[in-house]
């Protein structure tokens, strides 16, 4: 690992200040995506902005019709938050089925959420509910946010600062785990809130988390894994690795996507 | 150069440190500390798990100036003088142990899933639990059996 220096701001101000200020610093949330490769040395930043004495981050609050979670909130937090449990348990099963407990204890929604790893879960949660990114600056909807592979419309010195989850009353999320890193093969997060009906997916496109409007489209007429039946997407676009192969991560997509649903539907 | 200071095991500690340290080589190298263990160093495979204010957390994945204030246990601190903790006693009674590389952060996990989970644990939930520590002995028949019997002892 390359040498640096860090800060560790008290502020979100404070802390989108020294952001401006160097040019190549980055954010440490829980640090379990940026230690490991600051370790292969496939990221060097020469300063670490660390947000974990910044107040006012942590926490998850039912406001209105929305769940309201705090960018440094942990995994395990989300987890067995009472609040989801008892009004979007959907989305407490996302962060349940990252990485392994020490895991969980440590990493952060808003640092999954900023990193956009192809193939983690939180973006298929944020674009399956339609979420708004809210950060040091402005409130971004999960449309807007992801970008592509690792890149999403945060500016160089913007700040997630909590994320809002409107509450869909039927909602699952479907994940395929790689048997050896625990991350999604494939996940599909489904939701349905009155007429907006969401289908996202994480872990299969070239471009990482997607919405497939054709099954949208389907399930607006019936909320059924039925009404998926004979459809699928297609591979072009999609990841093939060792892993696996195109045309079976655009399988598993209707797989999951059938089996989402019919979890959504018991609720 | 930063200088850290903590609780590691009761004990208040103070150093001054190369910010790239990770807690894993404090514990090791600065405090000699040596029953925490590297074995992936990619964050998977357990053996350098501690608590950190109560929790379990992989202390190669963290410099030691983010635990700066915590209070750390490691698997030295578990003991009490000359008597095993009852989950260090169960690993010895069950022999849930082969090459033992493994056993310091098995141990650590082991008492984070009582505290999270219960004392009564089924082999399913112990087995679920340990999805973050690996045994390459593969000995996790009978590191499941002395968890189940060291939450029992811990009532």
């Amino acid at each position: 690992m390359y040498a640096f220096t860090y800060h560790r701001p008290t502020t979100v101000r404070q802390a989108a200040n020294l952001l401006a200020k160097h040019e190549d610093a980055k954010l440490l949330a829980g640090g379990h995506s940026l230690i490991p490769v600051m370790k292969l040395r496939l990221a060097s930043p020469p300063v670490l902005i660390d947000l974990s004495k910044v107040e006012g981050l942590s926490g998850i609050e039912l406001k209105g019709r929305s769940i309201v979670i705090g960018a440094m909130t942990r995994h395990n937090d989300v987890a067995r938050s009472k609040e989801l449990q008892e009004h979007l348990p959907a989305l407490a099963e996302v962060p349940a089925a990252i990485g392994d407990p020490h895991v969980r204890h440590v990493g952060t929604i808003g640092g999954s959420v900023a990193n956009n790893d192809p193939n983690a879960d939180y973006p298929a949660a944020c674009l399956g509910l339609g979420a708004t990114i809210v950060t040091s600056k402005r409130k971004i909807a999960a449309d807007d946010f992801f970008t592509g592979m690792f890149s999403t419309a945060l500016e160089p010195d913007e700040i997630i600062t909590k994320i809002s989850f409107p509450i869909a009353k039927k909602a699952a999320y479907q994940k395929f785990k790689h048997p050896a890193s625990g991350f999604a093969l494939v996940g599909v997060f489904v939701s349905k809130r009155a007429s907006d009906i969401r289908v996202a997916v994480t872990g299969a496109g070239a471009n990482g988390v997607f919405r497939v409007k054709a099954f949208e489209e389907a399930l607006a007429q019936r909320f059924t894994p039925k009404s998926l039946d004979g459809l699928s997407i297609k591979p072009d676009g999609l990841n093939s690795d060792i892993h696996a192969s195109a045309e079976y991560r655009a399988h598993l997509v209707g797989v999951l996507a059938r089996r989402a649903v019919a979890d959504a539907v018991k609720r | 150069m930063t200088a850290v200071s903590m609780t590691v095991n009761g004990k208040p500690v103070t150093a001054d440190v190369d910010p790239r340290t990770l807690l894993v080589q404090f514990l090791r190298e600065h405090l000699r500390l040596t029953g925490t263990h590297v074995g992936c160093d990619t964050s998977q495979c357990g053996a350098c798990v501690v608590h950190i204010d109560g929790k379990a957390m992989k202390s190669c994945t963290m410099f030691a100036w983010q635990a700066d204030g915590a209070n750390v246990t490691t698997i030295e601190g578990l003991a009490n003088g000359a008597a095993l903790h009852p989950m260090q006693e169960a690993f010895r009674e069950h022999h849930g142990l082969q090459c033992g590389y493994c056993t310091p952060g098995m141990i650590m996990a082991a008492v984070d899933i009582v505290k999270r989970k219960g004392h009564d644990l089924d082999d399913r939930t112990i087995r679920e639990e340990l999805d973050g520590n690996l045994c390459r002995c593969t000995g996790y028949h009978n590191i499941v059996k002395a968890i189940a019997a060291g939450a029992r002892a811990m009532k």
